[in-house]
């Protein structure tokens, strides 16, 4: 854009007083200063993610190497036996990430398409300001409120399937409830890039509102709903502290549904602070895979999100 | 709306046909699923909030701002005041950091290939686990210097901040109008002025709200600071090398280790409280903030 300052300069030269022409060499210094800074700290990205990688594989290569394939397979995780065993965690990260999005799918697609097409006029932008300030509430109250209300409610109304009230089933529904504002507001957000001339259009050849969504609206963001849907699984995998107060932190693989168990970051948080040697190194591995898996789903879902923001700009 | 409205002002038109009967059937089943999925998802939220009230409320004193933290009792006054510094130095490191990068990817980068690399790995440290940014900071700070400390803490924090700055400051930037730059340049004005003048001014509104909407998301973060800033009952003015009490943390430790204390427990709903009033105060000046833009 402004590429003709530098070019032009040698011609600013002809008819410049000294004081000019030392006040052009000085701004293009800095000119060169103040792109080359910029760039550093952009790059500092990179760099970033990169020492992530490299100091969680370094740290955690002595678990990785005692342990090999065995750290993955292995279904107990005993530190006093120093066996490290990443099974019930993963089973546990998998099993709750599953039942909340199942359950926060189509709850937030409900809650999406009423904002969006049924709600009245005057409630739309509360309520959407409530979705979006709901979803900054921090996770540490979700799980505070998972351990002090709704794991005792399950207890004592539930108590053949909740034994204990905590569980897995129990951090997911926790999970769930947690990120249905984060999904839903995606999905609004997602839904209101379809030009209103093509919903119209669509309403007046007589369609009902369910067909206007699911013929007009869904197929031109399936990658943006895909993509919203995505990144609410990445936070349900990486999620910490909603998960730690209700889990159970059962560390014996007990591959049932509602029972008690644990998952990755629920372990680290759980045994880190008082770990050294093997376990904190296993521990650092167990992080080092959570980012792995986190990575590349997340990578997954900004593929298909930056793709829909290519195709439909706001 | 449309079939309603043919349906009822109109009944000639709406045949007795069986398939139309269906469609109207079939939209009425799913919009009521849709109430009920909004009705659904608010009452959970709802429960949410009304016990984070109730029980935070009933807990809240003087003291709880004026004490520092104690085995029994006491308040939270230290914790308050170290995630206040925290969350204040991280945001200004985030804030310097994340506008000059954001400033390279608007101005500079473009569409050029490391630029789109760099946006894409910021976009997906955006949304990374924040367990793993302590883990991170552990292994660079904590591990070699031997202890835990608030420096660990703030860079735990910026690292989380960092993304979300970079994100809103290129965006905004984006917005400025290219005309607005052309006519700076033409001026005679270099392209470090113009972005500093020009386009700064332009964007100043919107890279405020990201800022305080990625400070809104770093002070109620708790999983990063287990590993780095830990906690301490003692308060701590800005002796950055030693522990710092922080909020998060306590709400923590009240609700696990010494959740067997009744007033633990009603201290830890206090500080939940005073953390969502905050963070819920900081994403609405926010968006007062990016609404003034606007209007």
């Amino acid at each position: 854009m402004t590429q003709s300052t530098s070019g032009a300069s040698e011609d600013v030269t002809l008819g410049a007083t000294p004081t000019e022409q030392s006040a052009v060499k000085r701004n293009r210094r800095l000119d060169g200063l103040f792109e080359h800074t910029t760039r550093g700290f952009a790059l500092l990205v990179l760099l970033l993610l990169g020492t992530i990688m490299m100091s969680l594989a370094i740290s955690g290569w002595p678990a990785l190497s005692e342990f090999g394939w065995h750290f993955f397979t292995e279904d107990r995780w005993a530190a006093n036996l120093d066996r490290f065993g990443a099974l019930p965690a993963i089973y546990g990260t998998l099993v709750t990430s599953g039942i909340a999005i199942a359950i926060a799918v189509p709850v937030s697609m409900g809650i999406a398409i009423f904002l969006t097409e049924k709600c009245p006029a005057a409630l739309r932008r509360p309520l959407g300001t409530t979705v979006e300030l709901l979803a900054g509430v921090p996770s540490i109250i979700y799980g505070m409120w998972g351990v002090e209300v709704l794991a005792p409610f399950l207890q004592s109304h539930f108590p053949t399937i909740f034994p204990a009230g905590t569980g897995l089933a129990t951090a997911g529904l926790i999970l769930a409830v947690m990120i249905i504002p984060f999904i839903t507001a995606i999905t609004r957000d997602v839904m209101l890039t379809v030009p209103p001339m093509v919903r119209e259009s669509a309403y007046g050849l007589g369609c009902t509102t369910w067909e206007v969504t699911r013929s007009v609206i869904f197929p031109s963001v399936k990658g943006g709903l895909v993509g919203g849907v995505i990144l609410g699984l990445g936070r349900a995998l990486g999620e910490t502290m909603a998960v730690t107060f209700v889990i159970g932190n059962n560390l014996f693989f007990n591959p049932t549904v509602t029972g008690q168990g644990t998952s990755i970051a629920a372990l680290i948080a759980n045994q880190f602070p008082e770990a050294d040697g093997l376990q904190r190194s296993a521990l650092l591995a167990l992080g080092l895979m959570l980012f792995v898996i986190t990575f590349i789903v997340l990578a997954i879902a900004r593929v298909m999100l930056n793709r829909m923001d290519r195709r439909a700009p706001k | 709306m449309t079939e309603r409205t043919m349906s009822e002002s109109s009944p000639h038109l709406t045949p007795s046909n069986p398939v139309y009967r269906r469609r109207r059937l079939f939209n009425r089943v799913v919009m009521a699923f849709c109430m009920a999925a909004a009705a659904f998802g608010i009452i959970w939220l709802l429960l949410i909030l009304f016990s984070l009230v109730t029980k935070g409320a009933s807990a809240l004193e003087l003291s709880v701002f004026t004490e520092r933290t104690k085995m029994t009792g006491g308040g939270l006054g230290n914790a308050i005041l170290g995630s206040l510094i925290m969350t204040t130095l991280a945001t200004i490191v985030g804030t310097i950091v994340g506008v000059a990068a954001g400033t390279w990817l608007a101005e500079y980068g473009g569409k050029s290939r490391l630029a789109s690399f760099i946006r894409f790995i910021n976009d997906v440290l955006l949304s990374a686990p924040s367990i793993i940014v302590g883990l991170y900071i552990y292994a660079i700070l904590v591990l070699p210097s031997g202890h835990f400390s608030g420096w660990a803490g703030v860079a735990a924090l910026a690292v989380l901040i960092i993304p979300v700055v970079i994100r809103s400051t290129e965006d905004m930037l984006k917005l400025v109008p290219n005309s607005l730059r052309e006519a700076a340049s033409a001026l005679g004005a270099h392209r470090w002025l113009v972005v500093c003048k020009v386009c700064y001014s332009g964007a100043r509104a919107g890279i405020i709200t990201g800022i305080l909407l990625g400070c809104a998301r770093i002070s109620g973060e708790t999983a990063p600071l287990i590993f780095t800033s830990l906690n301490s009952n003692q308060w701590n003015f800005f002796d950055l090398n030693s522990e710092m009490p922080n909020l998060p943390m306590t709400l923590y430790q009240n609700m696990t280790i010494n959740s067997f204390i009744p007033r633990q427990v009603e201290l830890a709903w206090a500080g939940a409280l005073i953390l969502t009033v905050a963070i819920l105060l900081l994403n609405i000046v926010a968006r007062v903030v990016s609404e003034r833009r606007k209007g």
